[in-house]
């Protein structure tokens, strides 16, 4: 590929968790996206489970519902042969007042090979993975990061578009909130994207332009000649807060219609990290015409441990 | 002498929901009697004018039945709840000319953030009534000495100046466009003069009102000298003037508000508060300019081309190819203020039986006359 050639290619991966995507080296990037891309091949043409993980002990603990990530990461897991464990957290001790450090000191104590944790704070997956001895992959913490969608984001661009250096991506919604806004913007930067973010002021998080991107406050400006348009989630929430007045003006002017998307390049590659809100962000003209939901799998099979 | 017609840009009227009070068509009568060509009608109405099609409705009404322009003040928070932002982009787009909360204050000061971040994206003006609802309470008139010696419970000055410097804030921190509706006290022109001084989109108003009289007015009990902001001492008004003359204020406006009896002919504390003021504006405005205090000059330039600036239109100026509005008037002609003469559907005027120097001849909307003085009037 065309990123893995400019830096050195790495054997294996530096670093023992994957907590967030800023500071991650090009290298770095290229090395899980390279591995992602054959495992993807392989699944494809054979469909037979690999052993890679055999004997290892994957735990999902999941503080924060999911469906997309959590079934991911266990197909993920079973498909390399791993044995993998959902915590509910629901129906756990946490909701009896444990701390996240004393669930962290309880599941350590049953020598996992790797964590993958989503917590609704914003640093408790770091947190966690101070107190464990294994590796911990971080599945989204508040609105900080949501590294293994951004992973999967930039594969998904890279399969679709050859290359990711150079394109103009665009991302569009709830900014403020968003996680996985924040990885995007780091592994696209890193890679040489040039990164627009499009939103209304209220939902722009302070000093926007300082996180590496342009800011549009206006969508039919910010959508123009773009290679990608990744539009995000907006919760119902965020409009009894006030941040939007209703649906309806959100969606005419940040969500994705034809109209807009038809300023975007010819070839442009539509994303939605779902669930999506149809005619909140996106219509379903634009949602059931692109391919957006593809590569979940190949990015989050978990990199065997490094020890 | 012949002026640019006023624009107001703010008049209550009642219409929908109270039109035994005004209607659009009884306020545009009264506009076009005091020169007033172009209004901006507040979304004090019931129902709330917070949705497009009540903007919609607004603009119909006007054009069937309107002698003047109207334009809508839409609400920026959805019923002025202050607690949910209204559809600003697509109001605007309707025609919405500015948002504004009516008489009440966005006390939560998230949503007034959001409100000004928000509408800034879209280039919308907020106008703002500042007014700590906490500190002013149920008073029924300024605090002080009179207030005192009449009984009645009293508002501070301070409720306004403090909502004011909350929003000064806000408007540095997001960069928004601002506008003070009605400020009534010397405090609050200084936080005003301090924002422009920091380049800040910070603009206000005073209502003639608050030019023209003070407390001591209200004398015994008079409940159609209580208005909102009320009436403040003598030395405030100076100020008001004052703020006039230099420019500080950006412009004058009617505050009008048609009450009917059942709602004025009260006890003080319980009567409502407003005072019509379109047939009146530019009399009362005049004794500024008869007494001295003010410029011409510049008592015109806050009716006519400051709030066409601020509200974005094109009127407000005598130049080759724009819009004839125009305004008639007499500055020396005296006359008395008979508040069964007037236009509108609501007598509730703090002149009667003042006496005016200074009158409207004609006014002209879009090429047309509208009103023509008739000679002396007699009831």
């Amino acid at each position: 590929m065309a990123q893995s050639s400019k830096t050195k290619a790495l054997t294996r991966f530096p670093r023992r968790h994957l907590l967030t995507c800023e500071g991650l080296s090009a290298a770095e990037i290229n090395f899980l996206l390279d591995l992602a891309d054959k495992a993807a091949d392989h699944f494809r043409q054979s469909g037979a489970k690999r052993d890679v993980l055999s004997g290892r002990t994957l735990i999902n603990l999941f503080f924060e519902s999911s469906t997309r990530t959590q079934a991911s990461f266990e197909m993920a897991g079973k498909r390399l042969s791993a044995d993998v464990m959902n915590m509910n957290v629901a129906t756990s001790s946490v909701t009896k007042g444990e701390t996240l450090i004393d669930t962290a000191v309880t599941l350590n104590a049953m020598r996992p090979d790797i964590i993958v944790v989503r917590h609704h704070a914003a640093g408790a997956v770091e947190l966690l993975s101070q107190k464990v001895d294994c590796s911990v992959i971080n599945a989204g913490d508040g609105a900080h990061q949501h590294p293994t969608q951004a992973l999967l984001d930039a594969l998904t661009i890279r399969r679709a578009k050859g290359r990711i250096e150079g394109l103009t991506v665009a991302i569009c919604g709830d900014i403020l909130h968003s996680r996985v806004a924040r990885s995007n913007i780091n592994v696209l930067n890193t890679l040489g994207a040039h990164v627009r973010i499009i939103a209304p002021s209220t939902l722009l998080p302070s000093s926007p332009e300082r996180l590496g991107c342009e800011v549009y406050t206006d969508m039919w400006k910010g959508i123009e000649g773009a290679d990608i348009v990744m539009m995000l989630r907006l919760q119902r929430e965020r409009m009894e807060a006030s941040y939007v007045p209703s649906s309806r003006e959100f969606f005419h002017f940040f969500g994705l219609d034809l109209e807009k998307l038809a300023r975007a390049k010819p070839d442009a590659l539509v994303m939605h990290p779902g669930p999506m809100n149809r005619g909140v962000e996106i219509a379903s003209t634009v949602a059931d015409h692109s391919p957006y939901c593809r590569s979940g799998l190949r990015t989050r099979r978990p990199r065997r441990t490094a020890g | 002498m012949l002026a640019p017609g006023l624009i107001d840009a703010q008049v209550f009227t009642g219409e929908p929901g109270f039109e035994h009070r005004e209607t659009l068509k009884t306020a545009s009568h009264a506009a076009a009697a005091g020169g007033v060509t172009t209004i901006v009608v507040m979304p004090e109405t019931n129902p709330v004018i917070d949705s497009v099609a009540l903007v919609d409705f607004i603009q119909r009404r006007a054009r069937d039945n309107a002698l003047v322009h109207v334009h809508t003040m839409a609400a920026m928070t959805k019923g002025l709840n202050g607690e949910e932002m209204t559809e600003i982009g697509l109001l605007k787009r309707a025609g919405a000319i500015a948002f504004s909360n009516g008489k009440s204050s966005v006390v939560n000061t998230r949503v007034m953030r959001n409100v000004l971040n928000y509408a800034k994206d879209f280039g919308a003006l907020v106008v703002h009534h500042t007014e700590d609802p906490y500190l002013s309470g149920n008073a029924a008139m300024n605090s002080g000495e009179v207030a005192s010696r009449l009984g009645l419970s009293g508002a501070s000055k301070i409720a306004e100046t403090i909502t004011l410097e909350r929003d000064v804030r806000l408007v540095e921190m997001t960069g928004g466009r601002y506008h003070a509706a009605t400020i009534s006290c010397a405090e609050s022109l200084d936080v005003v003069r301090a924002a422009k001084a920091r380049k800040l989109g910070v603009t206000c108003g005073v209502s003639i009102n608050h030019l023209t009289l003070n407390e001591n007015d209200i004398g015994p009990y008079r409940t159609f000298f209580k208005v909102r902001p009320p009436l403040r001492r003598e030395e405030d008004r100076m100020a008001m003037v004052r703020g006039i003359a230099s420019g500080d204020i950006d412009i004058i406006v009617s505050s009008h508000d048609p009450q009917d009896a059942d709602t004025k002919r009260r006890p003080f504390a319980e009567a409502a508060d407003g005072a019509v003021g379109l047939e009146t504006l530019l009399a009362a405005g005049l004794r500024l300019v008869n007494s001295g205090d003010v410029p011409l000059l510049a008592l015109l330039k806050a009716l006519t081309i400051n709030p066409a600036r601020l509200l974005g239109l094109h009127s407000g100026r005598l130049v080759k190819g724009a819009i004839a509005d125009l305004l008639l008037f007499d500055p020396g002609e005296p006359w008395v203020v008979n508040k069964d003469l007037l236009r509108s559907r609501s007598k509730n005027t703090p002149f009667d039986e003042a006496k005016m120097q200074g009158r409207v001849l004609r006014t002209v909307v879009a090429g047309e006359t509208v009103y023509e003085y008739a000679g002396v009037e007699r009831t």
